[in-house]
């Protein structure tokens, strides 16, 4: 947990050109370490969503550096796996095949995937196994409850070994149970493989709970207003989110964010 | 199940065309209706047994000019709502024209056809094309532009081309509205094909029905309408078949 694996320098970023530019993003610091898991958490349409797609390489920085494992980002930077509120999986594929989907895309395993079917194959089902859908592998997205599918779609991210896991509010259209079950699914997962974890949220327990370090996002045009590191012990039981220390930062966070109370 | 299926899905509309026809019979007989105007269903029939030959003969002729229309349409219509649907710019030119293009009324054009192709069935292949070509095209370019941007994200910062998600997610996607408008195109194509042998051709049902009008013989009139009725029907079950072959998982929760 040492070298910096992202690196944002002042960075700004809009949508549009010229005057009609909307600045989504403005003058925006921060590193995420190797292994770390980051939350980044603010009002709704504070450009949380438009920083992921900025460090995956999707949409170029309007200024600022911007630099992934010591080099500028480019463009797309595929050692990321993303998954979003809805997990998009495709109807017309089982759920181990959509989990396959990233191995037909990104190189080596594009160039590998007609010889080596049964081998990834054999990976995805043991991914699938190990976020709790042993039995659910040759089974359509239709079939599977919202939960499970939000289990797929992670696995999906997942599958190509990515340095760098995006999650933009992946647990947001689910029940509170559920969402909690999946909260210890995605710490235990990322406890094995040292992956390291960008999740955007709104919901500050779940920041809280998950990441090493919270950032707050102001209102539009996004920039950070605070940075909490969060010092609770690992590994952390969902018991702890009912502790005062655990509470005390929630507070302290939601006093950032403002809004009508 | 089969047996309840068989209920469902044959015995209510055959009842309801037997029906149909009884009172049209009725009708017939009861304001006695001059065979001229409109004969009745057993009238019609009879011409149908009578006139066999040369109406299998037509209904052929008819049938495979329409699915060659038809066959040109699918293939031509997947290809141009691929290259409208890839592409804002292909779609912003190429839209109006198609869209002026789909206004003419194609009995308009039928008489071009035959200017440059003679009497035969090119004209009839060509209706049959140009009118059932549309409905594709428009229905694969909506397919693509309902491609999830979310996903299209995924796959972006995976670092797949255009070429990539198009194969992976954007055509595949795009296949029920692809085989819906196909139930559409080939009626489409029936009708086109029927037009296009009414205005002038040598062979076809909508021949053998303009000289059969021309002779006053009304109930060859009604046979032929009646022969294209079944075959349009079978057509689309047909069609129809073939799109929940290939898309079943677009008809989730209907059979499974």
């Amino acid at each position: 947990m040492t070298e910096a694996l992202v690196e944002l320098d002042s960075i700004s970023m809009a949508y549009g050109k010229g005057e009609a530019a909307v600045l989504a993003i403005e003058d925006v610091t921060l590193s995420i370490k190797k292994g770390e898991i980051i939350a980044v958490v603010g009002p709704s349409g504070c450009g949380k969503s438009s920083l992921m797609k900025l460090i995956s390489g999707l949409h170029p920085p309007l200024a600022g550096k911007l630099a992934v494992e010591g080099k500028p980002v480019k463009g797309p930077l595929k050692s990321v796996g993303m998954a979003f509120q809805a997990s998009n999986l495709l109807p017309w594929r089982t759920c181990v095949d959509n989990i396959l989907l990233p191995l037909e895309i990104v190189q080596p395993y594009r160039r590998q995937i007609s010889s080596n079917r049964a081998e990834y194959k054999k990976k995805a089902e043991d991914l699938l196994h190990s976020v709790g859908l042993r039995g659910f592998t040759e089974k359509f997205p239709w079939q599977l409850s919202g939960g499970m599918q939000q289990r797929a779609s992670i696995c999906r991210a997942l599958i190509h070994e990515p340095e760098i896991l995006m999650l933009d509010e992946p647990f947001g259209a689910l029940d509170a149970f559920t969402r909690e079950e999946l909260w210890c699914t995605l710490r235990d997962i990322q406890a094995e493989r040292k992956v390291t974890v960008m999740l955007v949220t709104h919901d500050l327990r779940e920041a809280v709970f998950l990441a090493d370090t919270v950032y707050v996002m102001s209102d539009r045009p996004g920039k950070i207003v605070k940075k909490c590191t969060v010092s609770l012990p690992r590994p952390r039981d969902l018991e702890i989110t009912y502790t005062q220390g655990f509470q005390d930062i929630v507070h302290e966070l939601r006093s950032m964010i403002g809004g009508k109370h | 199940m089969r047996r309840e299926e068989l209920f469902q899905n044959i015995v209510p509309p055959l009842i309801f065309t037997v029906v149909l026809f009884v009172l049209w019979e009725i009708v017939c007989k009861a304001l006695q209706i001059p065979l001229t105007i409109l004969p009745a269903p057993s009238e019609i029939f009879a011409a149908l047994w009578q006139y066999r030959a040369p109406i299998i003969d037509n209904s052929w002729v008819t049938l495979w000019t329409t699915l060659a229309g038809f066959l040109l349409a699918t293939v031509g219509g997947l290809l141009m709502g691929i290259g409208v649907g890839w592409h804002k710019n292909v779609y912003s030119a190429v839209y109006p024209v198609l869209v002026g293009f789909n206004s003419v009324p194609k009995v308009a054009v039928v008489p071009i056809l035959i200017l440059w192709f003679g009497l035969g069935e090119l004209p009839a292949i060509i209706t049959a094309f140009l009118i059932s070509f549309f409905p594709i095209v428009v229905n694969v370019a909506t397919g693509l532009a309902t491609t999830n941007p979310e996903l299209e994200d995924v796959l972006r910062a995976l670092g797949a081309s255009k070429m990539d998600i198009m194969r992976k997610v954007g055509i595949p996607g795009a296949l029920p509205y692809f085989f819906g408008s196909l139930k559409v195109a080939i009626t489409l194509a029936f009708v086109g094909a029927v037009v296009s042998e009414t205005v002038g051709a040598n062979k076809g049902i909508g021949k053998l029905m303009l000289d059969a009008q021309a002779a006053f013989q009304v109930q060859i009139v009604f046979a032929g309408l009646l022969v294209l009725a079944f075959l349009g029907i079978v057509l689309y079950v047909v069609t129809a078949l073939i799109e929940k072959r290939f898309t079943a998982w677009a008809f989730r929760g209907q059979d499974r």
